[in-house]
């Protein structure tokens, strides 16, 4: 086929921005791990030593635990709340679209101005007991957490009613003649049919979770004394918060990417071995 | 009968809690809204309270916001890079694709695995690499932003023209091949006009992405060059107390884009979101 030749053309213009953003910084990036560095030129071989430091560093241990607790919750919460507002707006409301556009709304505002906007009621509510978000990091926390509930809800609902709406409706009436109730049909029924959309919705949940940076950054940027910082942001801080540390940061950085590797790949497999048994 | 009322209570119930959730939903944006209007230092005393006449400041935040930040040009950098690195990714990316696809040989086939590859690397994984390999190249300008974009951007983008590239049937293309098209004049007549749904939802996902990113930008061009989150975030600054007034005026701000954008173009955005959630 005459196209192969155009390789330069379909190509090449794409590759070279990969290898540029993605391609060789990842290789360097695995490389410079080994090494102890500040300006990449001037790197020393040091073998594992700079992932013995990290996962020594109290700082990035308590930023795995925290994400760890953080992203257990949130999933837990946004996937149950979206999927109860999903069953409420699939029941053939007149204003249904209307109250889909609201609750999705908050996912297209970025995470920086999310974090602002949830710092400012956070600190509102509690003034009553007269503290601030930064003076306890489990207000972080569940600041956190409210603030990703809110981002995510109308995100995961509107997958939640797209797999909802793909049920047949005569599968629910079924159950329902023969005698299931409501508890039944949902258990029985409903859930097992939309089970790929729980996957996505899981899926989705977890990495968002897991990889956030913007609204941690911008609600408590770790306070107080780096308690609430998550992975991504105690790398952020590694790299750029101290100096001689450049090697560290990026071994933390690997572990941070195998340990979301790790999530993707188990689900893509989770994904795969469903669609075999379809 | 007591069937239909039966019903229309549990409907009037269901309105309630909805509209219940739906005002919750909103009161964030609201609470901003209103103290932004309000003068710098009520705004932490009081954060829930309407603005009166001794705590109501007309639009001295938007006004001290917009000079702190040079909003404005933030905007429009913000809507440069945006819509020129999203025309790249879907130009570039959806020729990638069909050439992946339709040249199928080892190399093709281990292209697409190391685009579907780096969807699941982490940013901070090649953060520090990535700013100074583009530093180096002298891509840290505006323009330069955009190839990087371009180049973070392909694998999800590949990743969706294939899959929808893998089901166009190839005897189209092949006609057009035969009256003597060449394969540019085949890939922008027949094959981008079938491309269209994906290119729309992979032109949504880019610019939600892009429009909102803050630390690739930051890192790369923040010194010389403010987008909309990284000039929000420059309010805070250092140490010093933040201007709250100011604070509020610049997220109002910058949340009036998002939503005009939403409301015009939602039937997209949502169907797209479910696409690429499927896909993804």
């Amino acid at each position: 086929m005459a196209l192969k030749k155009y390789f330069p053309v379909f190509v090449l213009p794409t590759l070279i921005a990969f290898l540029i953003a993605f391609g060789v910084p990842f290789i360097l990036g695995i490389f410079l791990s080994f090494t102890e560095f500040t300006t990449v030129v001037d790197a020393k071989w040091v073998a594992f030593e700079n992932y013995i430091k990290a996962f020594s560093n109290a700082d990035f241990l308590n930023a795995l635990w925290f994400t760890v607790k953080f992203t257990v919750v949130s999933v837990i919460t946004i996937n149950i709340i979206a999927f109860a507002l999903a069953s409420l707006l699939t029941k053939g409301l007149k204003a249904t679209n209307l109250f889909r556009t609201v609750f999705f709304m908050p996912n297209l505002i970025g995470g920086i101005v999310l974090g602002y906007i949830w710092q400012l009621i956070i600190n509102g509510v509690l003034q009553t007991i007269g503290v601030t978000i930064t003076y306890d990091a489990k207000y972080g926390f569940w600041g956190l957490v409210v603030l990703m509930n809110w981002q995510l809800i109308g995100y995961m609902m509107i997958i939640y009613i797209a797999g909802i709406q793909n049920i047949p409706t005569d599968l629910q009436d079924a159950s329902k003649v023969d005698g299931a109730n409501r508890w039944q049909t949902l258990k029985n029924v409903t859930i097992p049919l939309v089970m790929p959309s729980i996957t996505i919705c899981l899926f989705l949940t977890i990495t968002n979770s897991f990889k956030l940076f913007d609204q941690n950054l911008a609600l408590t940027a770790g306070a107080p004394s780096k308690q609430t910082a998550m992975l991504a942001l105690d790398i952020y801080n590694t790299f750029y918060g101290r100096i001689g540390w450049e090697g560290v940061g990026q071994a933390k950085a690997v572990i941070f990417f195998i340990i979301v590797a790790l999530i993707s790949f188990i689900q893509l497999g989770i994904t795969h071995k469903r669609e075999v048994e379809q | 009968m007591r069937g239909i009322t039966k019903q229309n209570v549990g409907r009037t119930l269901l309105y309630i809690i909805l509209t219940a959730i739906a005002i919750g939903f909103l009161a964030p944006v609201f609470v901003v809204l209103m103290n932004s209007f309000k003068g710098k230092f009520f705004i932490t005393e009081e954060p829930f309270a309407l603005p009166n006449s001794s705590t109501f400041a007309g639009l001295e935040n938007y006004l001290s916001g917009l000079q702190k930040t040079g909003f404005f040009s933030a905007f429009g950098w913000s809507l440069f890079i945006t819509v020129f690195s999203v025309i790249a990714i879907v130009l570039f990316t959806s020729m990638t694709a069909w050439y992946i696809v339709r040249v199928k040989n080892r190399f093709t086939k281990f292209l697409y695995y190391v685009f579907v590859f780096s969807m699941v690397v982490p940013f901070q994984m090649v953060m520090f690499t990535m700013t100074k390999t583009a530093g180096d190249l002298h891509l840290d300008t505006p323009w330069g932003i955009i190839l990087i974009y371009l180049g973070f951007g392909s694998g999800l983008a590949v990743f969706m023209f294939s899959g929808f590239l893998k089901s166009v049937p190839i005897e189209v293309e092949e006609a057009a091949m035969i009256d003597g098209c060449t394969p540019l004049q085949t890939f922008f007549m027949v094959v981008f006009p079938i491309l269209k749904p994906t290119a729309i939802t992979v032109a949504i996902l880019d610019a939600m992405w892009i429009w909102n990113d803050y630390l690739l930008p930051y890192l790369l061009i923040g010194s010389d060059y403010k987008t909309i989150p990284i000039a929000v975030q420059y309010l805070r600054g250092g140490y010093g107390s933040v201007d709250m007034g100011a604070m509020m005026a610049m997220l109002v701000l910058s949340i009036i884009p998002i939503v005009v954008f939403y409301l015009s173009c939602q039937k997209y955005i949502i169907k797209g979101i479910v696409a690429g959630a499927v896909k993804g």
